[in-house]
């Protein structure tokens, strides 16, 4: 369960960071991405997939706790 | 020579590697790399922040070294106690070169060392009271310090004294900052992580002293300069182009800056950050904290110079972007100068690069800038995000090594026959003595600013020096070099 910082970059995508792996990656898309519902499975531009609780819209940046779905390889 | 291709790059690589003993050349063979650009993620290639192999020369410093040396060091009006044994601050005293204005021993404290001066005594019954004390006289002493922070050294962890304690006390008592630094030198592989617990303390002890507190005037314009050490100068030739692009600078971490400067960072409209390996953490935090945005800039050579002017400016309003362009054409003309001058005389020369932080990657433009080629580059203590963001500033097929060994950046230089190294003062006299031109590029040979046009004009000329002096031609002794002449002439008959 990785601490994940997440920000919004300069086009509006979502960026994932985990401060203790040194991964910076964008994300290719996110389960539920309206500003009720947020979260569930988030994919990464490196192939990973992540899960957070579905919850109202954030306000980022913000860490939240993701659970490693897959790692992609 | 010509440069090396993929596969020369590669097989130099193996055999490099081949003297290790199996579990040696299985370690390094995942630190060495050859660039290929189209990668986008380091990770697919190099290894790094690992810990280094016993037996192997490194040039790694320590987490202490990371805290005290790089981070708060520089805050020149607070006081920063070495605590522990007197060798840790004593030998790095002023190493770094942070330039800083004030008087020192008065209200500044920069190229002082301060230091616990533990004995056996104090190791066997605890530094704790001692360090209580030393606090008062710091007081009574140089009363116009500003604050006061403790920088662990390895024996304050391994006896366990509660330093936070003393800190929290004191500072009721002497009513300033103090900052317990839990940055004893064996915590992680290199100096990264004192930087990164460095910023921690930044975070738990400093920031937040002025949430709430609306008292100091802001603009719309008010950034930080984040990650610049001031080395020769470096902060202040920075500095003034985002003043001449209408900016104001509220605060600059750490080179020169002062404590207040620190607290008062929050309230700024935008980070800047120029060393990102040791200072993204405190940025970070801020943008999740304070909602602050930061940036990443690049203030070696023209190229990189404008490039950044107007990425800085493009998060502002017309008037700032205006500004850009204006002060970029402003000095046109001066670095337009410098290029015509040094360039015919650095063309296509080959240089390889072994530094820490920021350089490895933020240089390279400044070179090209002068028609030179870094065919090589690593970095002592990065991470994989400092490779990613290098792969794309570098050659295809050019050499890339992470924490290399004595013996590895010897053997790279001698096949790939750079003609100038910027390196570490460890590796200095290694290399001049097998007549490679050399620059210490930690702390400018003692020479700098190195950023901005100003820097830009004084880097050119340094390089220059270095490159064509003529003492390189004097480097094999006349009878050996008669020697090598009758050999080539006989060879030629
Ligand atoms: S490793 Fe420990 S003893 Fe050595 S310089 Fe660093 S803090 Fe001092």
């Amino acid at each position: 369960m990785p601490n994940v910082m997440l920000k919004k970059n300069a086009d509006g995508k979502l960026v994932f960071y985990v401060p203790k792996k040194d991964l910076e990656e964008v994300a290719e898309s996110v389960e539920f991405d309206s500003p009720e519902q947020w979260g569930g499975e988030v994919l990464l531009s490196d192939g990973s997939k992540y899960y957070f609780e579905p919850q109202a819209q954030p306000d980022f940046p913000v860490t939240l706790r993701a659970k490693r779905v897959d790692s992609g390889e | 020579m010509a440069a090396l291709t993929r596969e020369e790059t590669e097989a130099l690589i193996q055999e490099v590697l081949e003297v290790y003993p199996d579990a040696a050349k299985k370690d390094r063979a995942k630190h060495l790399a050859v660039n290929d650009q189209s990668l986008e993620k380091s990770n697919k290639c190099i290894t790094s922040n690992r810990k280094s192999l016993p037996g192997v020369m490194t040039i790694r410093g320590c987490a202490y070294a990371g805290s005290k040396g790089v981070v708060w060091g520089p805050i020149k009006d607070m006081i920063h106690i070495s605590h522990g044994p007197v060798g840790c601050g004593q030998y790095s005293r002023a190493g770094r070169r942070n330039y800083y204005v004030g008087t020192t021993g008065v209200n500044t404290f920069g190229t002082m060392n301060f230091t616990s001066d533990f004995q056996e005594k104090d190791i066997v019954f605890g530094g704790d009271k001692k360090l209580a004390k030393i606090m008062h006289e710091i007081e009574e002493l140089f009363p116009l310090n500003k604050g006061i922070s403790i920088q662990s050294e390895c024996p304050i962890g391994l006896i366990g004294d509660d330093i936070e304690a003393v800190a929290k006390k004191a500072n009721k008592e002497i009513n300033k900052p103090v900052v317990p630094v839990r940055c004893e030198g064996f915590r992680g592989v290199s100096q990264s992580l004192g930087h990164h617990i460095a910023n921690d303390a930044i975070r738990d002890w400093v920031l937040e002293n002025r949430d709430g507190d609306d008292s100091f005037p802001t603009t719309p314009y008010d950034v930080a300069v984040i990650g610049d050490y001031n080395i020769g100068g470096d902060a202040w030739s920075s500095r003034t182009l985002l003043e001449e692009m209408g900016l104001r600078v509220v605060a600059q971490w750490s080179g020169d800056g002062t404590i207040a400067e620190m607290e008062k960072t929050p309230k700024v409209k935008l980070n800047l950050i120029h060393c990102y390996r040791s200072m993204n953490y405190i940025a970070r935090h801020m943008e999740e904290k304070y909602k602050i945005p930061w940036i990443e800039y690049n203030f070696f050579g023209p190229t990189k110079i404008a490039e950044s002017l107007r990425k800085i400016a493009a998060l502002f309003d017309e008037t700032i972007q205006a500004n850009a362009e204006k002060v970029i054409a402003r000095y046109q003309a001066e670095y337009e100068a410098v290029i015509a001058k040094y360039k015919p005389r650095l063309q296509g020369k080959r240089v390889m690069l072994y530094v820490g932080g920021l350089r490895p990657r933020h240089v390279i433009g400044a070179y090209e800038d002068l028609g030179m080629e870094v065919v090589g580059t690593g970095y002592e203590f990065g991470h994989n995000d400092d490779y990613d963001r290098t792969i794309k500033e570098m050659g295809n097929a050019t050499l890339i090594y992470d924490d290399v060994t004595g013996y590895e950046f010897e053997e790279f230089v001698k096949r790939v026959k750079p003609d100038l190294i910027g390196s570490g003062v460890k590796e200095k006299y290694i290399f001049q003595k097998m007549g490679v031109p050399f620059r210490q590029m930690h702390s400018w040979d003692y020479s700098g600013p190195y950023h901005g046009y100003d820097g830009f004009a004084i880097f050119a000329r340094d390089m220059d020096m270095t490159l064509n002096n003529p003492c390189w031609k004097q480097i094999k002794a006349p009878w050996k070099a008669a020697a090598s002449e009758q050999v080539a002439v006989a060879a030629g008959a």
